[in-house]
């Protein structure tokens, strides 16, 4: 499944500067992010954290500064760019008057399908039995697991995660950390930010402090 | 292949906003019901002259009709947006602009489609010769999606502002004054009996300069409203 | 080449914009006395509308600046939004308001130029119908801008519906003209400029140039206030304000 040629795949920040609100969050950030690691985002509410991962994901401008993938700017590249990532922001990403099914079809025909089946992803996050309800009627941790779902239909190589344990019970965060870390084992990269403690046990962790 | 899944993303994403639709089927009947209230208030305001509504007729329609597609426009981008699933389109591998014409046939469907089944009633109240009725119905299969495409930049522009509903008006009723003109003319011509080929070339030429521009400059703004 | 990079620099764009401030002024109340002087002494009463279609030498200048400021809008906030300049930004929305009001002007000016002739005050001739809706596109962009927090966001999305407002207005007054022609009364309702002579071209082109000059004058000063209140957090404007 992964790429041959993983040497030259790299996420890379330099001089990233980010206001808001006239106040600047960070400035002259820079980080080189390579397959099978880990950037792990810490800091207080409001420190930039969701900024700084909407810059990387490319919704976002940054001030000053740029980022660049594999030796291109990440706005310049645009959908080439977004075919290798995959982002679970805030808000779960889903509609709630779709099924899981019908949510996770949608979220790989937006991207570039992998092999799995939809059932076999539902399975993977807990959800087997649940593929024809409502998201509505779901419970708060699994939709959590829904959104994080997505990430597992598309062939994807940065995952690029704010706050993904939340709502998600003791089972479900022990499940979400085992696909963060086989993600990693894969070849895989992270960008994670989370108020609860990650426990990564076989990847190489890069950890910025935005409140410092 | 590319343009083969791009086809794909295309037909899922409409089959899914149709059926978002579906499962909400209540909703879809409020432009309707808006669009035949407002045309109704016409001749309460003006009087009940066979001769005055039949002079006015045309353009209180299609008024109203710009109306009802502004009213309904606003839900295009809104759910989307406060889900997560609108920044999902923008990180898509596809380019936004397709999507987002998915999205204005989706929204064109559902909302465009029903006013132009009850226009002939609305004809018929306002006391509209056939030969009219059926060239409004023309300018209104012609110009709903006009109404759709060029509404949609104005919501992008909009979607993530609080009082958005409000200033929408103001952005996007000086884009339709072509529209209407033409439309409401042509609809004027037929009911003397005159041809409106030139009328329905100049709304045909409208829709595929909305066709072609609108898709580029609402993705440019969603990229604007979310960043 | 080297002077445009430096002056897109926001600093030694406020020192250079200053030091023109008192020429663009001193030329504005030149050409405007010229202009004024011309027009309303020089100039000869018009065999139709005998004096009171002097008020042209405002209406008409003014309109042509409320088209010409629209597409500078336009184009300054294409310029930013493709190579990412923030002083086009700038001029872009600074440009606004002035426009608008230019706008505003012909409106009404022209509204007193039809009063004598039609004895009402507004008319739907085409070229006013014309102002007005560009008028609401102006204030939409305004209104835009005022609703977004976020200057560079503010800066970017006005841009697009300025570039948005700038296609349609060709298309606009095409079809305002049109049916303009097809509603017209018995009388004829179209503002008829008076055959123009030399006499009076004179005095109508020193005004244009005094809008412009004044156009120049006024978006510097407020590109100035903009780019002062932008770079509040910078060296360059502390040192300035104390």
């Amino acid at each position: 499944m992964k790429q041959t040629g993983n040497h030259t795949l790299t996420l890379e920040a330099r001089g990233l500067e980010c206001i808001r609100d006239d106040r600047v969050l960070f400035s002259e950030l820079a980080f080189r992010l390579e397959p099978g690691q880990a950037l792990l985002l810490e800091g207080r509410n409001g420190s930039g954290k969701t900024s700084l991962l909407r810059i990387l994901c490319g919704i976002r401008l940054p001030d000053a500064g740029s980022v660049t993938w594999c030796g291109s700017d990440i706005n310049r590249l645009g959908p080439d760019y977004h075919e290798h990532t995959a982002y679970v922001g805030h808000r779960d990403g889903i509609k709630l008057d779709l099924t899981p099914l019908e949510n996770l079809a949608m979220a790989r025909a937006l991207g570039k399908p992998n092999e799995t089946t939809l059932e076999a992803v539902l399975e993977q996050v807990d959800l087997y039995g649940f593929e024809d309800v409502l998201t509505r009627n779901l419970s708060a941790g699994q939709k959590r697991r829904l959104a994080l779902a997505r990430l597992l239909v598309t062939d994807t190589v940065l995952w690029i995660l704010d706050e993904p344990f939340t709502s998600l019970d003791v089972h479900g965060i022990q499940v979400v950390e085992q696909l963060l870390e086989q993600h990693t084992a894969r070849g895989g990269m992270l960008a994670v930010t989370s108020h609860h403690p990650v426990n990564f046990k076989h990847t190489t962790v890069q950890r910025i402090d935005l409140s410092a | 292949m590319k343009s083969d899944s791009l086809t794909r993303a295309f037909a899922l994403l409409l089959k899914r906003d149709l059926t978002l639709a579906v499962r909400h089927r209540a909703e879809m009947i409020n432009p309707l019901l808006f669009f035949i209230l407002v045309t109704s208030l016409f001749p309460l305001g003006i009087g009940a002259d066979p001769r005055l509504l039949q002079a006015v007729g045309p353009g209180v329609i299609w008024v109203a009709a710009l109306l009802a597609a502004l009213l309904s426009l606003e839900g295009i981008f809104r759910s989307d947006f406060e889900d997560g699933t609108l920044e999902q389109l923008l990180l898509s591998s596809h380019p936004v602009s397709v999507l987002v014409l998915a999205k204005v046939l989706a929204h064109w469907l559902i909302t465009g489609l029903p006013l132009l089944l009850v226009s002939p009633l609305l004809g018929v109240l306002l006391g509209l010769p056939a030969a009219a009725i059926q060239i409004l119905l023309l300018t209104l299969v012609l110009g709903t999606p006009v109404l759709s495409l060029l509404g949609a930049v104005g919501v992008a522009l909009t979607v993530g502002l609080r009082k958005g509903g409000m200033i929408l008006s103001l952005l996007v009723l000086p884009l339709y004054v072509p529209l209407l003109i033409f439309a409401a003319n042509a609809v004027d011509t037929a009911a003397a009996g005159l041809p409106v080929t030139a009328h329905l070339s100049l709304i045909s030429a409208l829709l595929v300069l909305a066709l072609s521009l609108s898709p580029l400059a609402t993705a440019a703004a969603l990229r604007i409203s979310l960043s | 080449m080297n002077f445009f990079h430096r002056l897109s620099s926001p600093k030694y764009f406020y020192r250079f914009a200053g030091r023109l401030l008192p020429w663009l002024a001193a030329a504005f109340v030149l050409f405007t006395l010229a202009g004024l002087y011309y027009g309303l002494v020089v100039a000869p009463p018009d065999y139709q509308q005998g004096d009171s279609y002097r008020i042209m030498f405002i209406h008409v200048p003014a309109a042509w600046m409320s088209l010409f400021i629209y597409m500078v809008m336009a184009g300054a906030g294409a310029i930013g939004l493709i190579w990412h300049i923030k002083l086009a930004e700038v001029f872009s929305i600074s440009s606004a308001t002035i426009g608008a009001s230019f706008t505003f002007l012909a409106l009404v000016t022209g509204s007193i130029w039809g009063k004598p002739m039609w004895g009402t005050w507004w008319v739907w001739d085409a070229r006013l119908t014309s102002e007005l809706i560009l008028l609401f596109l102006y204030l939409g962009v305004i209104a835009l801008h005022n609703a977004i927090d976020d200057k560079r966001t503010a800066a970017r999305a006005t841009a697009i519906l300025a570039i948005v407002g700038v296609v349609n207005i060709p298309i606009i007054h095409y079809s305002v003209e049109w049916w303009n022609t097809l509603h017209q009364g018995p009388t004829v309702t179209k503002f008829d400029k008076p055959s123009i002579h030399l006499s009076m071209l004179i005095p109508l082109l020193l005004m244009a140039v005094a809008f412009k000059l004044y156009y120049a004058l006024v978006v510097l000063m407020r590109a100035r206030c903009e780019v002062l209140e932008r770079e509040r957090n910078t060296q360059w404007v502390r040192e300035l304000v104390e």
